[in-house]
């Protein structure tokens, strides 16, 4: 039996994840100062990886996924990195290369039965080396009470590849071609991994942080308004 | 003709004279022999993006054989319009006039699901006053009866059958009377707001929605016995664009494609939002899992969705006066509007009030419409039950005064999907039945 809390120890949960820093004069929310002369540099936390017991079905549902990696072979300190409980939502983070696994899993095991996938959205890190593109699955289970779990996967910009899960869930089909489509993650295995919203021979994706949003300045009665990524921010 | 003209098409006798070319040799002949012997009438024909039965710009890429069609590609992307890059760049409560335009047959579902999935990022769900609950479902199921008017009124167009798109549009005058007399706009509304509504449901409001609603009754009445048994409709319909509930599993379909393959899956009953669970109405399923069953498992939803409407406004008549913004100052949008001569705008009380008594409200009012609240970080996903399925948004928050990553799970998007297995295998007009009966709004398949 796989000690359940590798990932998490109950007695500590994890650091909250920085993803990166926010910086100039708006936002103070510690500290003395808020003219924010003093430039403030703030950083961004995501909550980190939480401990049991985690609540509600939660506990049930990691206990019952672990069962089920283990009857596949799967250790699942190997496929879960850490389980986030936040809002009342749960997020498996899931290392890549068990993607697959888990997803089979999550549909097949009877006391999970996540028959819906609702597709999967991409988010863009720039500030997290190593885990710059994350792909985020959400599932739904109506058999067992429309429960919903997520399972985020992150991967490297240098090399941007996660499993596709389209054999397990078909559809994920188009899900995936715009995730590709808007954050060039390639989902490998995918039946035919295209250009889905912008056209076929468009360069860049569109979606990613470095990926300007474009625009030109729009004249108004003698003024001009610039693009809405050169406007003032307050962010 | 005079040789000297310029037309482009001379006469033909001018080029008598001239060589006449031949394309022979090589293998030339073995391909027109081999395409020749195949005997085969086999094309690809583009269906879209710009022809009229293709709901908005979808390109359908069939491969017919004859009259039928043997394999189906759903092409999108011709209305993409970056509206979800565009919300990084807005502030939380910008977001909502950008959302409302995805699927423009629904814009309250989709301020709804942006607006619950803000609250929640938020942690203010539990501080929602009841009566601006009450309104967003009082809204929300009036746009699911315009919703459902216009598929099945368009769909009935494109079937040849005027009348059931003239009755539908019709009734659908009558709910837009009421949304825009509580809104001030047919669509686009930009009226469901973090943390609330924009403004209140006034008697007036409440006294027309009584009004209407046994009309529109009437009207959805007057659909059905003309559509119901139509040996036309009936013949277009039944057994056309087939998918049954294993299909609509293995490609997450929901919505009325869903109820028609027997489930009776809606998030209303399964998940309650939004006051949900406190109203009285009946999920719709049938068993035909076909174009027709669709049909009528939309018009059944009407009725269902005008009994929530009937309760939802004698609850708003009872609670009159109460707020429909949550307390917290920090998040609530500080002005109200009102309607003057020149139509909606901002109350003079209130201009007066900022401009004239108190430095602190104007300074208020000047920072959070300028820069907003605040969210703290993470990521939730929250669903509400669209016109056509499960709607989800899903948002990320990095502590900013923006969304850090908006994006939308529309239903049309993925029951599009669906497309290439209920159309092929049947004739050419039964695609158009069966892209119908899936009800797809290119804004929101694109976004």
């Amino acid at each position: 039996m796989t000690d359940l809390t590798q990932a998490t120890p109950p007695e500590m949960p994890g650091e909250p994840i920085v993803i990166g820093e926010r910086r100039g004069m708006f936002g103070a929310t510690a500290g003395q100062d808020t003219s924010g002369y003093g430039g403030l540099v703030v950083p961004i936390e995501f909550p980190g990886a939480s401990a049991r017991p985690y609540g509600g079905w939660f506990d049930a549902f990691i206990d019952t996924l672990a069962a089920g990696l283990e009857a596949e072979g799967t250790a699942y300190g190997d496929a879960v990195q850490m389980v986030v409980v936040d809002r009342g939502e749960i997020t498996v983070h899931v290392a890549r290369e068990h993607l697959s696994v888990v997803a089979r899993v999550l549909r097949d095991e009877p006391a999970l039965r996540f028959e819906i996938c609702t597709g999967v959205s991409g988010v863009h890190y720039p500030g997290l080396s190593g885990q710059e593109l994350h792909a985020i699955y959400h599932f739904l289970s109506i058999t067992n009470g429309s429960k919903r779990i997520r399972v985020e996967v992150g991967c490297p910009d240098a090399d941007p590849h996660i499993p596709s899960i389209v054999e397990t869930y078909p559809a994920n089909t188009w899900h995936e071609r715009e995730t590709w489509d808007m954050f060039g993650i390639i989902f490998d295995g995918h039946p035919a991994l295209t250009r889905i919203l912008m056209p076929d021979d468009w360069p860049g994706h569109p979606q990613r942080k470095d990926y300007p949003l474009g625009g030109i300045p729009v004249e108004y009665k003698g003024a001009t308004v610039p693009p809405a990524d050169e406007r003032r921010a307050f962010n | 003709m005079a040789a000297d003209t310029t037309h482009a098409t001379g006469a033909a006798e001018e080029y008598l004279d001239s060589p006449t070319m031949h394309v022979s040799g090589g293998d030339w002949d073995d391909l027109v022999d081999e395409a020749t012997a195949l005997h085969e009438e086999r094309i690809v024909v583009n269906m879209g993006p710009q022809h009229p039965s293709t709901h908005g710009v979808l390109r359908l890429i069939l491969e017919l054989d004859g009259e039928t069609v043997t394999e189906t590609r759903a092409g999108i992307g011709y209305l993409h319009t970056g509206i979800e890059k565009n919300m990084e760049y807005r502030t939380w409560v910008q977001g909502v006039t950008f959302c409302t335009r995805m699927d423009y047959l629904t814009p309250m579902f989709q301020e709804a699901a942006y607006c619950l999935a803000i609250e929640k990022l938020l942690g203010i769900t539990d501080q929602i006053p009841q009566r601006a609950s009450d309104i967003r479902v009082l809204m929300m199921e009036l746009t699911r009866i315009s919703s459902h008017l216009v598929c099945i009124g368009t769909g009935g167009m494109e079937m040849g059958a005027t009348t059931v798109m003239t009755v539908g549009f019709r009734e659908r005058e009558r709910v837009f009377r009421i949304i825009e007399e509580v809104t001030g706009l047919r669509m686009n509304n930009a009226y469901i707001r973090p943390g609330g509504v924009a403004q209140d449901v006034s008697q007036r409001a409440i006294d027309l929605t009584r009004e209407m609603v046994p009309e529109i009754r009437r009207g959805i009445r007057e659909l059905e016995l003309l559509v119901n048994e139509n040996p036309i409709v009936k013949g277009r319909m039944v057994d056309v664009g087939i998918l049954d509930l294993t299909g609509c599993m293995a490609l997450g379909i929901t919505g009325p494609v869903l109820r028609s393959a027997g489930l009776p899956h809606d998030l209303r009953k399964a998940a309650p939002y939004c006051g949900y669970e406190t109203y009285d109405f009946e999920v719709i399923t049938r068993e035909s899992m076909d174009a027709y069953g669709r049909l009528r498992v939309r018009l059944d939803e009407m009725y269902q969705s005008l009994r929530i409407v009937e309760q939802a406004v004698d609850r708003l008549e009872a609670s009159l006066g109460e707020p429909i913004m949550v307390a917290d100052k920090k998040i609530a949008w500080p002005a109200q509007l009102s309607v003057g001569s020149d139509g909606m705008g901002n109350s003079l009380d209130h201009i007066k009030q900022i401009m004239g008594t108190s430095m602190e409200a104007l300074i208020h009012h000047f920072k959070i419409v300028t820069e907003g609240f605040r969210v703290p970080p993470g990521q939730v996903y929250v669903a509400v039950e669209s016109a056509k399925g499960e709607l989800g948004c899903h948002l990320v928050s990095d502590g900013g005064t923006r969304p850090y990553r908006a994006h939308f799970r529309d239903p049309s998007f993925n029951n599009l999907q669906a497309t290439s297995i209920m159309c092929e295998g049947s004739q050419v007009a039964d695609v158009i039945v069966a892209v119908a009966s899936i009800d797809p709004v290119m804004g929101g398949v694109d976004r």
